[in-house]
């Protein structure tokens, strides 16, 4: 039920309603609505009922086992929202002068030398507000780069089939046309196919690794090698460093550029449409181009800096220094973990993801690598229960909600049929991981001998198995009395 | 096992082609293709008048599990896009080599249709890719 459908005419909070009559006589006559406004009429008990049952009806990293491949859905620490929520943060005015914002800089300036120090890039800008931003302004600063020296003949970026869409789309964002590079049997990029298409028109090659499919791009020495001697850059999508952390770096492996999802490797929330942030790394010949504003510290002061240090900026992409509440968190969950703590969240996050990937097999999944080690994550292909008991992927997802899990990433990357995407994290102790393997098995039992039940689940959510075709195609968001 | 009509040619990104006697070509995907999107919420065909490029993306189709382009499969112009896509996506799925049919292209002079698969052989191209 709606909050709208729980309205009654009249009914209100009074002592949460803005207080006395507002002069509204500077606002010009055109301006001022005609009609009421339409909000619904609820008790504060009411809308407090009604959020919080809204809340208990989520799956959530709070509440169940959340597998989410690619999405890293691992815990985020209490300790993080309540330090970036003390009152000296919270209460800090953007436009206040910087000698008056000291604090909330020196934390900024930090995370930028953590983020350079565990990437490996030479100078970091915080202020994307998202992943999708950061890749954005990444292909942007490529652009910038190529175009001012002159190179406008690169008119294509290379991207794996097994990428994030959101790789190919950056790249058209930017102006580039979008040449898609095959995987191979053994899950690395096909090397011969890389070869045969790179050449002076080649802007850059978009990476991810570990790549989606889970595994650990063996040849990134070879492949950065071959995209850089025809004059290309690589950039390197930050989706997957949660298995790498503290291990392997980006900048190490020959990469010029990077995003980095601040909520999945460094455990702020997840925006679902909220403040996220992106922030991007670079090597030396990219920094002139970096996003503004950064943070500056000369030995005494921290400060911003802004298009004046930095004139060949492809400039600013958000309000003020970015979503900095979100920065907050991932500099203290930095903190909190320190060098050590960065190590074992990388070792953790693999340790799991193949003690489930191992478990899985033995219980008669199939994997879609087998000879491969997981990274933090691994692909279950279920195209021969598709085929032979008639129930696919979804089925399985559904039935797993009725089991107390949610699902892992489903049909994603779709160059494997009928798969799932498991990404444990590091949060979850053995006896989560054992339960996960029971649901498993138990649902696979089902589908041999009762199909139709597990095609009919779930069965013990507030609602059944939605109809999302009929949601893509009669799209309907918006509530309409009567 | 999928549809493959025996009087089409095909692409190893899964569209189908139709030979007019006109000398120009219909396309669309396949029965295995559409079989792998899912149920299809929205398809971009493009308008007549389009300049093609063989292997270069000109529509697009989405499902509940992914968006995709569909690739030409040869230089040409687009003449008719079906334009009942718009509105009923579905029928890609239920009729994928008959009212799914997504354009018409006429090749340009010196485009070829030599490098397309028979049915046998987009049939091994589709096993092969599904082990």
């Amino acid at each position: 039920m709606l909050i709208f459908e729980k309205s009654e005419t009249g009914r209100t909070v009074a002592v949460q309603a803005p207080s006395g009559d507002a002069d509204v006589s500077d606002i010009p006559e055109g301006l001022l609505r005609k009609s009421p406004t339409g909000l619904p009429e609820v008790s504060e008990l009411q809308a407090v009922r009604h959020y919080t049952r809204l809340s208990q009806q989520n799956f959530s990293i709070d509440t169940h086992f959340y597998p989410l491949g690619s999405c890293t859905m691992k815990y985020n620490p209490r300790a993080c929202n309540t330090l970036a929520m003390l009152p000296g943060f919270l209460s800090r005015h953007p436009l206040a002068p910087d000698a008056l914002g000291q604090g909330v800089l020196a934390c900024l300036y930090e995370l930028q030398e953590m983020l350079k120090d565990v990437t490996g890039m030479q100078e970091v800008s915080l202020s994307p507000a998202a992943g999708a931003q950061g890749e954005f302004a990444g292909m942007a600063m490529i652009r910038a780069y190529h175009d001012a020296r002159g190179d406008t003949e690169r008119t294509e970026v290379l991207v794996p089939d097994a990428a994030h869409g959101t790789n190919p789309a950056s790249a058209v964002m930017c102006g580039y046309k979008v040449r898609e590079i095959p995987t191979a049997a053994n899950g690395d990029v096909d090397v011969d196919a890389l070869r045969a298409v790179v050449g002076p028109q080649t802007a850059g090659i978009m990476l991810t690794n570990p790549s989606t499919v889970g595994v650990f791009e063996r040849r990134i020495e070879e492949i950065a090698g071959i995209v850089h001697e025809a004059g290309g850059l690589l950039y390197y999508d930050g989706a997957n460093l949660n298995a790498i952390l503290g291990k392997v770096r980006p900048g190490d492996m020959g990469f010029d550029v990077i995003h980095m999802n601040l909520h999945k490797t460094f455990s702020t929330p997840h925006g679902g449409g909220g403040p996220g942030a992106g922030p991007v790394g670079v090597s030396e010949r990219l920094e002139p181009y970096l996003p503004v504003p950064m943070v500056g510290y000369d030995g005494d002061e921290y400060s911003l800096l802004t298009s004046k240090q930095y004139p060949h900026t492809i400039g600013q992409l958000s309000a003020f220094a970015g979503n900095v509440g979100v920065l907050l968190r991932a500099y203290i969950y930095a903190r909190l973990l320190g060098r050590q703590g960065m190590l074992r969240v990388s070792e953790f996050a693999t340790l799991n993801a193949n003690y489930l990937m191992v478990r899985m097999r033995e219980q008669g999944f199939k994997l879609a690598y087998p000879e491969r080690r997981a990274t933090h994550e691994f692909i279950v292909t279920l195209k021969h229960e598709a085929a032979e008991l008639g129930v696919n992927t979804m089925d399985f997802a559904k039935r797993l909600l009725d089991y107390g899990h949610h699902a892992p990433t489903t049909y994603f990357p779709l160059l494997v049929p009928e798969c799932l995407l498991i990404e444990p994290t590091e949060s979850e102790d053995k006896a989560t991981l054992d339960a996960f393997v029971d649901a498993m098995a138990a649902i696979l039992a089902e589908a041999k001998d009762n199909p139709e039940k597990v095609k009919g689940a779930p069965y013990t959510l507030p609602v059944r198995r939605l109809d999302d075709v009929r949601a893509a195609r009669e799209l309907d968001l918006r509530w309409q009395a009567g | 096992m999928s549809e493959i009509p025996s009087d089409l040619k095909y692409t190893s990104s899964h569209e189908w082609v139709r030979i007019e006697g006109d000398g120009s070509i219909t396309v669309g995907i396949t029965d295995h293709a559409q079989d792998l999107l899912g149920d299809l919420v929205y398809v971009e065909a493009p308008e007549s008048g389009t300049e093609v490029e063989v292997k270069e993306a000109c529509a697009v189709v989405e499902s509940v599990k992914a968006a995709s382009d569909i690739y030409s499969p040869v230089d040409g112009e687009v003449i008719e896009g079906n334009e009942n896509l718009a509105d009923t996506p579905e029928i890609i799925n239920t009729d994928p080599y008959g009212e799914g049919w997504i354009m018409r292209v006429q090749p340009s002079e010196s485009a070829s249709l030599d490098d397309l698969m028979d049915a046998e052989a987009y049939e091994a191209h589709v096993a092969s890719e599904t082990h």
